[in-house]
């Protein structure tokens, strides 16, 4: 969480540009989603911990709070949801890549939007989903629905989507193409490719479908397979 | 300003023997991956190396036919402008001496060019007297796509962007093109030592 | 690597046209087809900034950082659009 003297206020599904710097001067710089919603008091990051990563382990594992960090921001006009855009929304996660559709859903929340939103969220295991009982909790108003799909393990009792976010799922989950949905799609490159494609297959118009790619994330998390059928 | 980051490091971890990094260089151990595009992935049976606008023509090696030549395997440190160096790398590879000679190279100057539209270009004189080679392997493993496999332009005395991966050729020419970096501001010779990272250093 | 897309290199667009650009609209010049910023294939693992088209994979922008400055070369985009502020 964030104390952020100058913010000027964000959009859902904006984010920052966090940079830091060693003492003899190298610097290294990400940008990392804005997980608050507008409405929010603060700003809050979330950030996945890779073992072998430059940056992410220092802001979970370093980083203090009363440290100062220098962020640039907000960032992005694209990857945004306000209610003029309507719906019906898909909102596509794979592992951290749902934390912008996290703002997105409190946002929609704190407005009291009827717009119909569908999260479809694949983590690897129950352990690795993040924000879930918020999740929950949003997904229980009306106009919401937050799936969670584990593509690894599962617990025996799991009744959510057990395996990957391929063709045969969106086909069954997502709104279908006819309804001409808003479609969001963030998370490792190889995932929002592999769920775009699976989508452009099933109908979808490309106009409709926005795409945020995190890059490589070294988590393995599967990529879907665009063209194979059910499992 | 901007002042530091209270315990940031960087990747980057203590520093080896000075003498052995260029001006404004860190140290890394690992193998960083740069790429200005997609991994090219050309079929072996699809892949052959040219040298053209050499006295002898256009001269085209399969792979098959660049295996029947002889290579050399030996430890060299390589500096990336992006600030890493990484000491003590191994390759195999094919002295770019037995390629230019089998082509008669004369011209001056050298624009190598890769799969998926790479160009760089060298001064002749860099590229013979056992300065740069063509690598197959790094570390004793063939070159992995993700490096520039199947083969790659190894010139160590300059900046890692003039060796070309996934090369496909040398075009020999009389005057001097600036390669796809060398276009956009770096540096036309880009000497480590010398720190020439961007044009005009 | 990976690649990333426009929105990763949002924050230095902004910082070198001085605005808002993952919206702002552009045509390749080989196969013609219309991108948001945003949709660029993106790589940033290189020396420079590298955006290309997704489709026909032709360098649409390169971005070079030298002594502070940041020059934007626009080798294969053509017919920016700029969105009418929303
Ligand atoms: C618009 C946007 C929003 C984002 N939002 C979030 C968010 O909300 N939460 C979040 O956790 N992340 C987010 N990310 C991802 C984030 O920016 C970082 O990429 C992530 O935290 C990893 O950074 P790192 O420094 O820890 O890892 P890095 O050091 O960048 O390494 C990442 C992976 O790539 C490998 N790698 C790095 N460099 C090379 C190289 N040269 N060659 C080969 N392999 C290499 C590493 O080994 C590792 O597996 C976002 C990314 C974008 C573009
Ligand atoms: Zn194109």
């Amino acid at each position: 969480m964030l104390d952020v003297p100058t913010w000027e206020g964000h959009l859902a599904g904006q984010h920052v540009d966090v940079r830091l710097t060693a003492e003899d001067g190298y610097q290294a710089q990400r940008s990392y989603s804005i997980a608050s919603a507008p409405q929010d008091r603060s700003v809050t990051l979330t950030v996945d911990r890779l073992d072998d990563g430059e940056v992410s382990p220092y802001l979970v594992d370093v980083l203090q709070p009363g440290d100062a960090l220098e962020l640039r921001g907000p960032i992005g006009r694209y990857f945004v949801w306000e209610e003029s855009l309507g719906g019906p929304l898909a909102l596509i996660a794979g592992g951290s890549g749902v934390v912008p559709f996290r703002s997105m859903l409190r946002h929609h929340a704190a407005i009291g939007s009827a717009v119909p939103v569908r999260l479809l969220y694949s983590a690897r295991s129950l352990p690795e989903v993040i924000f879930h009982e918020e999740l929950v909790r949003l997904g229980a108003r009306e106009a919401v629905d937050v799936r969670v799909a584990l593509s690894r393990a599962w617990p025996d009792d799991w009744n959510g989507h057990r395996g990957r976010i391929d063709r045969e799922y969106l086909r069954e989950a997502a709104w279908p193409a006819s309804s001409g949905p808003l479609v969001y799609v963030c998370g490792p490159t190889s995932f929002v490719e592999a769920v775009a494609d699976a989508l452009i297959d099933l109908g979808h118009d490309t106009d409709r479908i926005r795409t945020e790619r995190f890059g490589a994330t070294g988590s393995g998390l599967p990529a879907p397979s665009a063209s194979q059928g059910g499992t | 300003m901007t002042s530091a980051s209270r315990g940031f490091f960087g990747r980057r971890r203590p520093s080896v023997d000075p003498a052995r990094l260029p001006p404004g260089q860190y140290w890394t151990d690992d193998f960083p991956v740069l790429s200005a595009g997609p991994t090219p992935r050309t079929p072996i049976e699809d892949w052959s190396f040219t040298v053209r606008g050499g006295a002898a023509g256009t001269v085209t090696w399969t792979w098959e036919e660049l295996g029947t030549l002889p290579t050399e395997t030996f430890t060299v440190d390589i500096h990336c402008v992006t600030k890493w160096s990484k000491l003590d790398t191994t390759w195999t590879a094919i002295s770019l001496d037995v390629l230019l000679e089998r082509a008669a190279a004369e011209d001056a100057f050298v624009t190598a060019w890769s799969d998926g539209g790479y160009t760089t270009n060298v001064p002749l004189e860099d590229l013979i007297g056992g300065r740069a080679w063509l690598a197959l392997a790094y570390d004793g493993e063939p070159l992995e796509p993700e490096h520039g496999g199947p083969a790659r332009l190894l010139i160590p005395h300059l900046y890692f962007w003039k060796s070309a991966k996934w090369v496909r050729g040398l075009e020999l020419r009389t005057d001097d093109e600036p390669g796809f970096w060398e276009g956009y501001g770096y540096h036309n010779y880009g000497d480590p030592w010398r720190e020439q990272r961007y044009a005009g250093d | 690597m990976e690649a990333l897309d426009g929105n990763a290199i949002a924050g230095q667009l902004m910082e070198v046209f001085g605005g808002e650009m993952t919206t702002v609209t552009g045509r390749c010049a080989g196969c013609r087809r219309t991108w948001q910023m945003a949709e660029l294939e993106v790589h940033t693992h290189a020396p420079g900034t590298v955006g290309r088209c997704r489709d026909c994979g032709v360098v649409l922008m390169v971005l070079v950082t030298a002594r502070g400055v940041t020059c934007v070369h626009l080798p294969g985009l053509v017919d920016l659009g700029m969105p009418t502020a929303p």
